[in-house]
């Protein structure tokens, strides 16, 4: 197996060696694939009314996560006919962009939510997080009755915006200094919203778990779930080939 | 170099490039020569000084 | 006494610090996990204080032998019992989410027993608890056996695993409560992958130092591919759980990447996850102890270094095929399907090269139930790994992907294989580490083989139906030119395959039972079970040398 320009026997005596080329022999597949996501401009089409989430929504979001809601439910449609007519059109890289982390799924247990905004009530999504069987007979989703019957306690919603900001959400300083007042004032009917739209253009404002006295686990998450999918208008993007100065890939 | 014509490249000479060098090391390191060192290699787990003893 | 001292105040002084923080948590779970770190610090110190033996106590009751040989045996031993006590916690909490997506009641309305949070429980432990603690058990026999030489540094072994069962134990603590990077397979928070980061930096201290002190001149195949599998398993792990803390007195933290770029960073860990951890770690195990167990050496070493680079080379491409289709541009995808593709030959040539060193002692199928699970594993081996570079195939994919047949794939290789290699690995080493003649009952084993399989079956093949019934009915279109079928009735037709899933789960679990209680017994000794041989035919030792001449290298 000796050879003049290399002898695999050094490296089944050298474990630092071996170490080395192993490690060399795998990065390469993940330098190629991954590292090029980040600086080819292609890679996530630039669309209109993309906008990070407001403080009520993020709150939601981490609700969803925490419930591990992911497990069953995706968040990307893919552009196949059966899917796009059954959940709308398909996901676009730019709708997930301010998304950390990914919550695209794996599985279909359940449907798709990429695009569950609007689709339903607020006082369907309320009863059906409550008890699913009671909308859907058909369903073997878990209940989650507490989740209205508990307090959002989200902590301060500053310190969650500034470590989005760190890793590159662009939050202005004042959605920050802003963020807990964002908090209560989406899931107030009669808050004053004009400044929270104007900085989060689409966002809805209003009571959504049925019950106004109260700000509750289950307003984040309604709010949440009413936004997936509604801030980008698909229709009004140019096909990809239409698109100046890009390479279709 | 366009996005194109390294996909182009990839697809046709890239790929058989890596094929041939893949087949020649293969091929070179199943040449006879390392025969002898290869059965010392996968025997070395049986020639054992291990006693009961040793599993300790 | 200075030391004693010294010893003692560190770890109060831990505990004090763990205290603090936990008073000082900005959620519930943070605090919990505080409390776990300070009671065990807190722990630790009384011991150091009382300075008592312990470890001579737990030695008493788990039947150690007194550790005088040439080898450090005693962190393989409770790597050993770990993996049995891990497998069932595991199996338990798959079969109990099995019936709760038969029977939703089962979830119970509270948040800490609802599908989502348990699932991740489930995988985590069943991955990370019972195939690590095999992983790293293993590894430490086999590396001291293969280079002949005493573990380097046996306190850092022991730190090694103790550490490892407390991530499991913050991890598992941690999904139930809530806290997760809602990535899938990298769910624990930032500070517990710190602390896992830790404990494998120095795991790979100890695995590298002991091939370092070998002395024997060559390092043996096993040992590359528990190299690799160290060494990569930290790369990925590192990079995937790269996120920012929103406080350092919390448990929430936002991964560093969105979007596109985390789906990949994410499916590039995910599936090495599998590459690494659940196929190379495994395939060291089966380099080693197929071999000592059919009592011939590897049918060929060559083909060995041909797998060893084909498989670590490939398997790292081969993670955009969980993407076809999405946000993920084109040409990533079509990159991961093509390595995936290709995959398919280094995962038949190790897997050839497994069988086929039982080439002229096939009869031990017959005679030995550790031979034939171990035969079982590798031939599940060979299946899911052809099932998987097709399920890679985009047009398959359209099909394949959200639905049940994903899940079917993976137990069919996690189950079978991973599975199946462990328990035959374990039953090798009980008798071995406990100096033992035998185990308790060679004819529990041969239940426990039939269980095993019986169970994957049911299970595989009720996911492949349930999967493709799934994709089916999901893109079924009527001659009115709408789909026929809403979700929700996709969702009641799944009803008789999740029974099934279920059975099999039960029968998979129930083998894994009957094997805690066997070596349960081998470990506690005399008297072992008195039972008529498992083979019929008369033994004849003269037959049964090794043909070691004969063998290709």
């Amino acid at each position: 197996m000796a050879s003049k320009f290399f002898d695999h026997g050094r490296l089944e005596r050298n474990i630092s060696l071996l170490g080395i080329a192993s490690l060399i022999v795998v990065a390469i597949g993940g330098i190629v694939e991954i590292a090029p996501l980040f600086w080819i401009d292609n890679t996530i089409e630039k669309v209109e009314g993309m906008r990070p989430y407001t403080p009520l929504e993020l709150a939601g979001r981490n609700i969803y996560i925490r419930e591990g809601c992911y497990n069953c439910h995706s968040q990307m449609i893919r552009p196949f006919r059966d899917e796009t007519e059954r959940y709308g059109h398909y996901s676009l890289a730019a709708e997930s962009m301010y998304d950390h982390p990914f919550q695209w799924g794996s599985k279909r247990t359940g449907p798709d939510l990429a695009r569950v905004g609007g689709r339903y009530s607020d006082e369907w999504h309320v009863q059906h997080l409550k008890d699913p069987r009671a909308v859907v007979p058909e369903s073997i989703m878990p209940t989650y009755p507490f989740l209205a019957e508990r307090e959002l306690t989200a902590g301060d919603m500053r310190d969650d915006l500034t470590a989005l900001g760190r890793v590159g959400v662009p939050y202005s300083k004042d959605d920050v200094a802003k963020a807990n007042a964002d908090l209560a004032a989406q899931a107030d009917p009669n808050a004053d919203a004009s400044d929270l739209l104007k900085r989060y253009p689409k966002a809805q404002q209003r009571d959504f778990d049925g019950n106004p006295a109260r700000l509750t686990e289950m307003d984040a998450l309604v709010a949440y779930l009413q936004m997936l999918g509604t801030l980008v208008d698909v229709d009004a993007a140019k096909p990809q080939e239409d698109q100046k100065g890009e390479q279709p890939r | 170099m366009s996005y194109d014509a390294l996909r182009h490249f990839a697809d046709s000479w890239g790929l058989v490039f890596m094929g041939a060098t893949y087949l020649v090391l293969v091929g070179c390191h199943f040449l006879p020569r390392g025969r002898r060192h290869s059965r010392h290699a996968s025997t070395m787990i049986f020639q054992s000084d291990e006693t009961e003893a040793d599993h300790g | 006494m200075d030391r004693l001292v010294m010893r003692t105040g560190g770890w109060f002084a831990l505990a004090l610090i763990a205290f603090a923080a936990m008073l000082a948590a900005r959620d519930g779970g943070f605090a919990v996990h505080m409390g776990i770190v300070s009671a065990i610090a807190l722990g630790l110190a009384v011991y150091a204080m009382r300075s008592a033996d312990y470890a001579g106590f737990a030695r008493g009751l788990l039947k150690m032998p007194a550790d005088q040989g040439k080898y450090y045996d005693d962190v393989i031993r409770w790597g050993v019992i770990a993996t049995v006590f891990w497998g069932l916690a595991g199996f338990l909490a798959g079969l109990y989410i099995a019936l709760q997506l038969a029977f939703p009641a089962l979830n119970l309305g509270i948040e800490y027993t609802s599908f989502g949070r348990l699932r991740p429980l489930h995988t985590s432990a069943v991955i990370f608890a019972f195939g690590g603690n095999a992983l790293i058990a293993t590894s430490f026999y086999v590396v001291q056996r293969t280079c002949r030489a005493r573990l380097f540094a046996p306190k850092l072994a022991d730190f090694v695993f103790w550490g490892y069962q407390l991530f499991i134990v913050l991890a598992a603590t941690g999904y139930l409560l809530g806290m997760t990077e809602g990535k899938e397979y990298a769910e624990p928070e930032w500070y517990v992958d710190m602390w896992l980061t830790i404990v494998w930096v120095c795991y790979l201290i100890v695995f590298g130092g002991t091939v370092i002190k070998r002395s024997e001149p060559h390092i043996y195949v096993a040992n590359w591919f528990y190299l690799a599998f160290i060494l990569t398993i930290a790369m990925l792990h590192i990079v995937n759980n790269l996120s920012m803390p929103v406080s350092l007195l919390g448990s929430k933290s936002y991964s560093a990447f969105a979007g596109v770029q985390d789906a990949l960073t994410q499916w590039w860990y995910g599936h090495n996850a599998v590459g690494f951890f659940l196929t190379a770690g495994f395939l060291a195990m089966m380099y080693y102890f197929v071999p000592k167990q059919a009592e011939r050496p590897v049918y060929s070493y060559r083909l060995s270094i041909i797998h060893f680079w084909s498989l670590i080379f490939l398997y790292i491409w081969a993670g955009p095929h969980h993407l076809h289709y999405t946000a993920l541009p084109d040409w990533a995808q079509t990159l991961g399907m093509v390595f995936s593709i290709m995959l398919w030959m280094p995962s038949w040539g190790g897997m050839i090269n497994g069988l086929m060193t039982l080439n002229g002692a096939w009869d031990k199928i017959r005679t030995d139930p550790i031979i034939r699970m171990m035969v079982m594993a590798l031939a599940f081996y060979g299946m899911s790994t052809f099932e998987g570079p097709v399920m890679s195939v985009k047009a398959v994919n359209s099909l394949s992907h959200y639905t049940d047949w994903t899940i079917g794939h993976v137990h069919s290789g996690a189950l079978g294989w991973n599975g199946l290699i462990t328990f035959a690995c374990l039953y090798y080493l009980t008798p071995r580490l406990w100096r033992r003649e035998r185990l308790y009952s060679l004819r529990l084993v041969n239940w426990h083989f039939w269980l095993a399989t019986l169970g994957i079956v049911l299970y595989a093949a009720a996911m492949w139906v349930a999967g493709i019934m799934q994709g089916l009915m999901w893109r079924e279109y009527g001659a009115d030119g709408y789909l026929v079928y809403s979700f929700s009735e996709v969702v009641s037709a799944m009803l008789p395959m999740y029974l099934i899933r279920a059975a099999g789960g039960l029968l998979y679990l129930s083998g894994a039972i009957i094997m805690a209680w066997n070596i349960g017994m081998t470990i506690a000794g005399t008297p072992l079970r008195t039972e008529k041989p498992m083979r019929d035919a008369a033994y004849d030792p003269i037959a049964d040398k090794p043909l070691i001449a004969a063998q290709p290298a």
